[in-house]
């Protein structure tokens, strides 16, 4: 059958392929073809829906139109087993690996073909799969004992030792240090040569255009084009992938900024796992303004508002607010001095299974009026909560239900009402209206506005550039740790920003900040 | 062909009926286990259960000794109840009531001649310091060096135990006991008074209402109660909020380790009036009282009802023991199979199964 298949029939064809969920289409009719032997890029921004178009296609997800074709024959795929049956194989962003489990343990785990686990044939043959495509990886090291590189090595053996043909990489280079990239790219290559296909899945242009044979650039929910990579640019790529989509109008009333509130010097801090994601960073944000961060996640983004919040040891530079040094200040230091921060993660600034009130009173609890004494004002308390509830319109049945029962847009209001209510001089907010729908969004937009006009200082970090552009007053766009460029947001170029935020196009920021 | 595959999802949320009823369910689900082991021994299970209940609370003389043995099970099931609402998972309290009793029976060797309004408090105190001491090193070695408390504060009861057998053995034992490991009979003034015809040490029962009482307010209306509920729920957002961690990590310890030591002062001088080897002074009341805070959801107040019910079934048990010749770790196994079920039905209050075929 095979041999009677035309040279070019794809082997793995996607059409029209909706996938909705409540309040959010992730595919709205995408189209993917997927040639046999070949490195396929799939690019976009974040919640371009690239990772679910992938999930449909390992049967993680059901689409709720469209098909699936191999190599010619409609397939159905039921779950990520039927896809592994099909010869697909995928290997997630986050590593699904057994800690202090061997890697020959964790290539077998879940198949009952072995009486032993794992037995010696087992063991030869994930040693001749990783020589073969020069993965070197020791069967019985345990995974705990394995760099990033490593464990996606293991992932990869895994995939193949189930006899994965078609391989879907969501994001693989993401935890990889450019060494490990440029081995994974050497991997990758050798086992097109023997026949196997990969899709990945990026946002990096770089990547696109150094390990991919042809590229398909998905834009909300929907596949944009689909180019040969050699005979296109990082630049058109970049125009491909924001689009030349109208900006919402907001209404904006003009806000003369005032004097500096946020001054960063020379900062560096360093990862959870040690490695540095915010180097010699400088900016400044003054009242009265919304100063946008714009960049793909994991630039740093995250350790920068954590190490403002005093969350994460600096490493050196300084922070002032209000000309006070608070480099060092405590958490709690730091909310004295005026900074609330909404953080991209909300849960790490709310207690799901606690009461709308006592979320409520998690920054004030320690000072009067609330904290009176050793002891909380209850009846303040309630009277505290209760107003938040009407002045930001929270829907909930009462001030007692546990806040993990909201709605995301009422639990993302709720996070906002608290950190405004403190009169902060610095607003931090990370991604204010991920998951949110575009009524919810509206709301929180508005009240960032009002913000502004109040004459607080607003550091607004978000994924969705869209966002970033419609809100600030000038923004920076962030790359491995570093401001690329800043500029007016009004002066701001699309395709300049996509430049930046793909690393690139650097400005030469230090002449802009001095002035 | 397909196996049927049992999922997991977590729920949604949570109906206000549903903890309860799991609860009873639970304890359901254990007294049949306890059931099916009585059968396998050859016991008539319905007897069984009915001794036990007529053991602990079907008498006068039953409900006293219940009353006696929920004493030390309070005390120390409303410490854990606070110790793990701030995530600290103290398994070491037994050996926290073994240093109390040491503390305490140290206190009236040194201060023998003392009267007993003053003698009676220095023990109380030094019971709780000693517990608290003890309790303060597996919460050193968390927030210096992240060492699991959960295994620190366990080995450390080894260690008490330990201690114990060492004092009644060799330095601190009695002049008078015949040889026996143990110390002589405490001064009259380090003697807990009792309510006439048991050995209800009533004060120590008073202080033990007390602190329950005392550490539900903490819990409910103080900022550090909101702090270690903080810690406790979401480590995570207690950092952003700037709370000190190893302040409440200390704080809970010493006062759970604290009340436990006190449990142990009032097992030597409301009890025996000597320091015994350590099995004679509890018979897990340190582990026992665990299940005893979690029957009790971690509320302080409720962890006197649910103190009081094991307590009962700590004197059913012996009474079976000797009734219907049981081995005597047959009322541990009963503790084993209720934690099981309890702490396996807070599963069920936040997710549901569902078949799929």
């Amino acid at each position: 059958m095979t041999s009677a298949l035309a040279e070019d029939t794809p082997t793995v064809v996607l059409r029209g392929i909706v996938k909705r969920f409540p309040g959010v289409t992730a595919n709205d009719g995408a189209n993917l073809e997927v040639r046999k032997g070949e490195i396929h890029a799939l690019l976009g921004e974040n919640g371009a829906g690239k990772t679910s178009l992938m999930n449909v296609l390992y049967g993680i997800y059901h689409p709720d139109e469209g098909g699936i074709w191999l190599d010619g024959q409609p397939v159905t795929i039921h779950s990520p087993q039927d896809a592994i049956r099909l010869g697909i194989g995928m290997i997630h962003q986050q590593f699904r690996l057994v800690q202090n489990h061997s890697v020959a343990e964790n290539v077998v785990l879940g198949l009952r073909e072995a009486l032993l686990f794992p037995d010696q044939k087992a063991r030869a043959q994930i040693l001749e799969l990783s020589k073969k495509y020069g993965m070197k990886v020791d069967p019985d090291a345990r995974i705990w004992q394995l760099s990033a590189g490593e464990q996606q090595r293991v992932e990869i053996l895994k995939a193949l030792y189930r006899g994965a043909k078609i391989l879907i990489m969501d994001e693989p280079t993401s935890m990889l240090t450019p060494g490990e990239t440029d081995e994974l790219l050497h991997v990758l290559r050798r086992m097109t040569a023997e026949g196997y296909t990969v899709i990945f899945i990026t946002h990096k242009l770089e990547e696109v255009i150094a390990a991919s044979d042809r590229v398909t650039v998905m834009r909300r929910g929907k596949s944009i084009a689909t180019l040969e990579t050699a005979q296109t640019t990082q630049r058109e790529l970049a125009r491909l992938m924001v689009g030349r989509d109208v900006l919402f109008r907001l209404d904006k009333q003009p806000v003369e900024a005032g004097a500096p509130v946020l001054e960063i010097k020379g900062l560096h801090v360093v990862s959870d796992k040690g490695l540095p994601a915010v180097v010699d960073l400088g900016l400044e944000v003054r009242a009265g303004e919304i100063f946008g961060i714009a960049g793909v996640s994991g630039n740093g983004q995250r350790e920068l508002v954590e190490a403002i919040a005093g969350l994460r040891p600096i490493s050196g530079g300084r922070i002032l607010v209000n000309s006070k040094d608070v480099t060092h200040a405590s958490p709690r230091a730091r909310i004295e001095h005026g900074i609330g921060f909404v953080p991209g993660e909300r849960w790490m600034a709310l207690i799901p299974g606690m009461s709308i009130a006592d979320n409520m009173i998690l920054k004030n609890y320690a000072r009067p009026p609330i904290g009176n004494g050793l002891f909380l004002d209850q009846e303040l308390i309630g009277a505290y909560t209760d107003g938040l509830i009407e002045a930001y319109a929270i829907a909930t049945p009462d001030r007692h239900t546990p806040i993990k029962r909201l709605s995301g847009g009422n639990i993302q209001r709720a996070l906002l009402a608290r950190e405004l209510s403190g009169k902060p001089a610095l607003l931090i907010v990370a991604q204010p209206t991920s998951g949110l729908d575009v009524g919810a969004t509206e709301t929180i937009w508005q009240l960032l506005l009002a913000e502004r006009e109040r004459g607080t200082a607003v550091l607004l970090i978000s994924d969705d550039l869209k966002e970033t552009l419609s809100l600030s007053d000038r923004t920076a766009v962030i790359f491995e740790g570093q401001i690329m460029g800043q500029f007016a947001t009004e002066e701001a170029d699309l395709e300049q920003i996509s430049l930046m935020m793909a690393g690139a196009l650097r400005a030469d920021v230090r002449l802009e900040i001095r002035n | 062909m397909r196996i049927p595959r049992i999922r997991i999802e977590k729920r949604l949320s949570t109906p206000r009926w549903l903890p309860v009823a799991s609860l009873i369910v639970a304890l359901a689900l254990a007294m049949l286990t306890i059931a099916v082991i009585f059968y396998v021994l050859g016991v008539n299970p319905i007897v069984a259960f009915q001794r036990i209940f007529r053991g602990g609370f079907g008498s006068a003389f039953g409900l006293r000794e219940t009353v006696t043995k929920s004493i030390p099970l309070i005390l120390i099931g409303v410490g854990l109840a606070l110790a793990f609402k701030g995530r600290m998972y103290n398994i070491g309290a037994e050996g926290q009531l073994l240093v109390g009793a040491i503390f305490a029976t140290g206190m009236q060797r040194f201060f023998p001649t003392w009267p007993a309004f003053l003698l009676l408090p220095a023990m109380f105190f030094a019971g709780f310091l000693g517990g608290a001491l003890w309790a303060i090193i597996p919460a050193l070695l968390k927030t210096r060096f992240r060492m699991d408390e959960v295994l620190t504060s366990l080995m450390l009861v080894y260690v008490a135990n330990e201690a114990v057998k060492y004092l009644v053995y060799g330095p601190w034992r009695g002049t008078d006991t015949r040889g026996f490991p143990i110390t002589d009979e405490f001064p009259a003034a380090a003697q807990i008074p009792s309510l006439v015809g048991s050995r209800i040490h009533y004060p120590t029962l008073i202080l033990a209402i007390l602190f329950a009482v005392l550490v539900y307010f903490l819990l409910a209306r103080t900022k550090l109660g909101y702090e270690i509920r903080v810690t406790g729920e979401n480590p995570a957002a207690a950092h952003y909020a700037g709370m000190d961690y190893q302040k409440v990590a200390l704080l809970v310890m010493v006062i759970s380790g604290g009340l436990a030591g006190l449990a142990g002062m009032g097992e030597v001088a409301g009890i025996h009036y000597r320091l015994r080897p350590p099995e004679a002074i509890s018979p897990g009341y340190g582990f026992t009282a665990i299940i005893v805070a979690w029957l009790a959801r971690l509320n302080p107040l409720a962890a006197i009802l649910s103190a009081f019910l094991f307590g009962g079934l700590l004197v059913g048990g012996d009474a079976i023991q000797i009734a219907l010749n049981l081995p005597a770790a047959t009322v541990q196994l009963f503790n084993g199979v209720i934690l099981l079920f309890v702490i396996a039905a807070e599963l069920f209050n936040q997710y549901r199964l569902r078949l799929e075929v």
